[in-house]
């Protein structure tokens, strides 16, 4: 059920209407709690995947590919077996089933079958007793290769089909081809009085949270396997582990522990995950693989590099009229959710502003490079890098103030979009107003003086999809609640804590339904031995969709309370309230008992005490092929004003300081919502000028290391400013949105069109790196020759 | 092998590892305490970071052999010790990082917590310019590192009993005019 359905038009959360929230006053909702495993964290108490210990473990390594794309014509694994230590070994043949997230594009095996595909594929397995004694063992395994023509380059992919990378892939080395058109682009492109266009580049960037994948499995004399796996999605690895092993779902239990970030990166089910099943199967022995963080690195996922050209036609007082999408994406060896990233590179950029008409024209294709698949934003950071830089430039070209540009574009609330997405409360015009605001836009830009900038950019994106990754007509959200009799009352998630604080998040929502204190409220979340089934962290759907299934179970629950303490005491239902621990009659205040009371009442009256709640979707998207997805019950609204400083001797840009404005519906905790922010508002400035996921001519990671990679550190991190837009949405639990990953998505163009302001130059291709913007500087100077000497900034 | 005698967190062990084994390696492996997190092995990330003689050290990066003789504090070691001190709950700073929203996913918060343990013993009142400065051989990837920062300032708003400066989305935004 919808939660218009389960509660009614309007319900839980007031009037539809923007502008009419609703008063009620919340316990915990809406305040800067602290998590409910903060302290946990803190003492260093919280167990992780690699943090497990059991007894008798045997430690697992992968052996890997060591060319970008190769025949295997044998692999010889005996003198690994015989050496002393070692209890079992498995390579491609022993795991041939394949897997992949989505059910249409499975391409990958545990291990490679015949063929690798990129520097990094795991080739081999084994299981020693001690990491030292498995590594030795992965030298002892010989295995001949027939190297083979290896692409890197996607627009070679394109074109060229021999070898192909996946050799019963129709397409030859093409992954996916969407082409969806909204209205007539090229007539409105014609009839615009300005038409900006040109070509844009988002380099690929990954994930690199802290905690690598780690993961342990062990089979009881029964049979019975458990999987503890550092994955955000456990619904999904334990699906998968059940075709690919060929037992009974019901005959696996996987477990997600502590998780140390996430980002999309441990959205797939991975090799790791399979082959300590299969090495605990084999050898009788529990077993943990964790990969090295070089491992991480190939292992990847991350952001899709895409070569992006973008038209956009315009009236001359700055209404868009059409734009028109051309996007080479290059994917990696697998699939993983290259379908639909695909879609999400057209479908998600249809906010917030209005477009009359649009069309998008993507193609995903195979490279002989490590997968690339969701990280934060995903498929919909790129097109938005590159509209949002094309935007600035209509802005310029018009003499438009580029925030003046984006609010005569905005679609407004309650409305639908081209493609067919609906969308309900929408912030964005009071997020322009607060980073205007705040970043002194009126006063400031453009009168820093040279070397000194702002910029701006505004985005969309999902809270959820109603896309099942698989087909089912089931709850995409389930939750469970057991009460007991001294009060304590446990909730049962199958969604994933990845760091985001969803475990807090649905202990806040139980404890606000039923008046407890959050002391008495536990949480057991991603078991699925125990839990309900969640589709996991991803597409920013836990919050809208676990929080709305937990406010559907607690008010159940609640139903049971009220009914029995109003019997009790003979009074109207209307007239018990439920509020920080303990149960009053509104209308006589002696009168007042625990919530442990009111439990022990409820549980005479009726039974052993507990509910359940679950969420799904409406039915939303357009009525075409591809439709459904990108079709989120809310999306979320962003806009980032960015200052930055260009020294023009060294072309190094420092960002120093970024203010963020997003409207995440109600902020259940303002505190966590900030936290996401600022952690996007970080990431995305991070991938615009220091880090890049790429690979050398050969196919070898060009930096598989933190220190490489570059990750910002305290110092290179600027001042980040977060302030909250809160558009109640009529169907969000309290009316809460996305907070997670749209944030993300402004920093980088609002970094392009900073420079723009601070140096008069447009910087279209990611990174921003200082050989780029010295380049640009000389074009620039050279074009303007004289004009401007004697007008360099310095740092 | 090798017999090594530690001093962690107020006790002596007494236990034999390999020759090669970082500090990470015993008090993760041999010892159990993996509040000392691994996220890169070579001295990268800081995840590791331990105290010794009360300055951040990267286990991960020291031969157990050597830290021998040396007073070793982890992540562990701080609420016991605050205890013993007469203190109530957990240490000051694990307590501002738990209020001010700083753990996130929690997993480079162990070394950050002992960096930050560190320069508050050395620096009581440090400026927001010399916390990034300690803090910054400690990688997070959570949170854009501020709320880490303005928990390292409640904690010593806390000791000297003063309020914390207001967080930027704490503060209402004016009315607008348009």
């Amino acid at each position: 059920m919808s939660a218009r359905e389960i509660h009614g038009i309007g319900a839980p959360f007031g009037p539809a209407q923007p502008g009419a929230p609703e008063n009620r006053e919340f316990a915990l909702i809406g305040k800067p709690t602290a998590k409910i495993d903060g302290l946990a964290k803190a003492t260093g108490a919280l167990q992780y995947a690699d943090d497990i210990q059991l007894p008798g473990m045997l430690h697992a390594k992968t052996l890997r590919s060591p060319h970008a794309h190769a025949r295997i014509r044998s692999i010889d694994v005996s003198a690994a077996l015989a050496l002393p230590g070692v209890h079992a070994v498995i390579s491609g043949r022993d795991l041939p089933e394949r897997y992949g997230v989505i059910p249409w594009t499975q391409d990958e095996t545990a291990l490679a079958v015949d063929k690798v595909r990129f520097i990094g594929d795991p080739v081999a397995a084994v299981a020693a007793v001690d990491e030292d004694t498995a590594n030795q063992a992965l030298r002892l395994i010989k295995v001949e290769y027939e190297p083979l023509y290896a692409y890197f380059d996607p627009r070679e992919s394109l074109v060229r089909h021999d070898p192909v990378i996946h050799e019963d892939k129709k397409d030859g080395n093409i992954s996916k081809h969407v082409e969806l058109v909204f209205g007539d682009v090229e007539g409105e492109l014609k009839a615009s009085d300005l038409v900006v266009e040109d070509d844009y580049t988002f380099h690929g960037t990954t994930h690199a949270a802290i905690e690598p994948h780690c993961a342990v499995a062990t089979q009881a004399a029964d049979g019975l396997l458990t999987v503890w796996s550092s994955t955000q999605i456990t619904h999904y690895v334990h699906r998968a582990l059940a075709k690919v092993l060929g037992l009974d779902p019901a005959r696996i239990r996987v477990v997600q522990p502590a998780l140390g970030g996430a980002f999309g990166g441990k959205s797939d089910p991975f090799s790791l995950e399979f082959c300590v099943a299969k090495l605990a199967m084999i050898t009788g022995r529990p077993v943990k693989m964790l990969w090295t963080r070089e491992e991480v690195f190939y292992a990847h996922r991350g952001r899709h590099p895409m070569q992006l050209h973008y038209r956009t036609g315009v009236t001359k007082d700055g209404r868009i009229r059409a734009v028109d999408a051309r996007i080479l994406i290059d994917g990696g060896s697998y699939s993983s959710f290259g379908l639909v990233t695909t879609y999400y590179s057209g479908q998600l950029l249809t906010g917030p502003y209005d477009f009359p008409t649009y069309r998008f024209h993507s193609t995903r294709v195979f490279t002989n490079k490590p997968p690339c698949g969701p990280k934060r934003g995903h498929g919909s950071v790129q097109p938005r890098f590159a509209f949002e830089v094309q935007l600035d430039e209509v802005a310029e070209r018009l003499g438009l103030d580029p925030i003046e540009l984006r609010r005569r574009n905005f679609q407004g609330g309650h409305t639908r979009t081209v493609n067919g997405q609906r969308i309900t409360s929408n912030g964005f015009l009071k997020c322009l107003e607060e980073v205007e605001r705040a970043s002194g836009w009126q006063q400031r830009r453009g009168k820093l003086g040279r070397g000194r900038g702002l910029g701006i950019a505004g985005s969309m994106y999902i809270s959820g999809t109603n896309y099942p990754v698989y087909p089912n007509e089931m709850p995409q959200a389930g939750i469970q609640i057991a009460a007991e009799r001294s009060g304590r009352v446990t909730v049962f998630t199958g969604g994933n804590d990845i760091g985001q604080g969803s475990n807090s998040m649905v202990a806040y929502i139980v404890a606000e339904e039923l008046g407890l204190d959050l002391a008495q409220v536990r949480v057991v979340a991603a078991d699925t031995d125990l839990c309900p089934v969640d589709l996991g962290a991803y597409s920013s759907r836990v919050t809208f969709m676990v929080g709305n299934a937990a406010i559907d179970a607690a008010r159940k629950l609640r139903a049971l309370i009220v009914e029995a303490v109003a019997a009790e005491w003979k009074v109207e239902q209307a007239r018990v309230r439920l509020i920080n621990g303990r149960v009053i009659d509104m209308q006589d205040s002696a009168r007042s008992i625990s919530s442990a009371q009111a439990l022990q009442i409820t549980e005479a009256r009726h039974d052993t005490l507990g509910s359940t709640g679950s969420y799904n979707t409406p039915k939303l998207g357009g009525d075409y092929r591809g439709g459904t997805i990108g079709a989120s019950p809310a999306y979320s609204f962003t806009a980032h004003v960015v200052e930055v400083q260009v020294c023009e001797e060294t072309g190094r840009i420092r960002v120093e300081r970024c203010w963020i404005a997003h409207d995440c519906g109600r902020a259940l905790n303002p505190m966590i919502v900030a936290g996401q922010m600022e952690g996007s508002a970080y990431m995305g400035i991070a991938e615009a000028l220091l880090e890049e996921h790429g690979v050398n001519r050969f196919g070898l990671h060009a930096g598989p290391s933190l220190l490489d990679y570059r990750i910002p550190t305290a110092i290179d991190t600027p001042e980040l400013a977060a302030r909250i837009v809160e558009s109640l949405d009529p169907e969000g639990p309290y009316g809460a949105k996305e907070a997670g990953e749209g944030p993300l998505h402004p920093s980088i163009p609002a970094i392009s069109n900073a420079v723009f302001d601070a140096v008069g130059i447009r910087l279209r291709h990611l990174p921003f790196t200082p050989g780029k913007v010295l380049e640009q500087l000389r074009t620039a100077r050279a074009m303007t020759q004289g004009k401007q000497s004697g007008q360099v900034s310095r740092c | 092998m090798r017999i090594l005698k530690l001093q962690i967190n107020g006790d002596l062990h007494e236990l034999a590892a390999p020759d090669h084994w970082t500090l990470l390696e015993v008090l993760r492996y041999s010892l159990q305490l993996t509040g000392s997190k691994q996220g890169c092995d070579k001295g990268d990330c800081g995840a590791c970071t331990g105290l010794v003689d009360g300055k951040p050290v990267l286990s991960c990066l020291t031969l157990a052999a050597t830290a021998q003789g040396h007073e070793i504090t982890t992540i562990e070691g701080l609420l016991p010790a605050h205890r013993r001190a007469g203190g109530e709950g957990a240490d000051p700073i694990q307590r501002a990082f738990d209020r001010c929203g700083a753990l996130q996913c929690g997993f480079c918060q162990p070394g950050m917590m002992l960096s930050a343990r560190a320069l508050l013993s050395r620096n009581a009142q440090p400026t927001r310019a010399e916390i990034r400065s300690a803090l910054s051989g400690n990688l997070c990837r959570c949170t854009g590192y501020t709320q880490i920062f303005e928990a390292v300032e409640s904690a010593v708003c806390e000791q000297l009993g003063v309020a914390p400066k207001p967080r930027a989305w704490e503060t209402p935004s004016p009315e607008s005019g348009s």
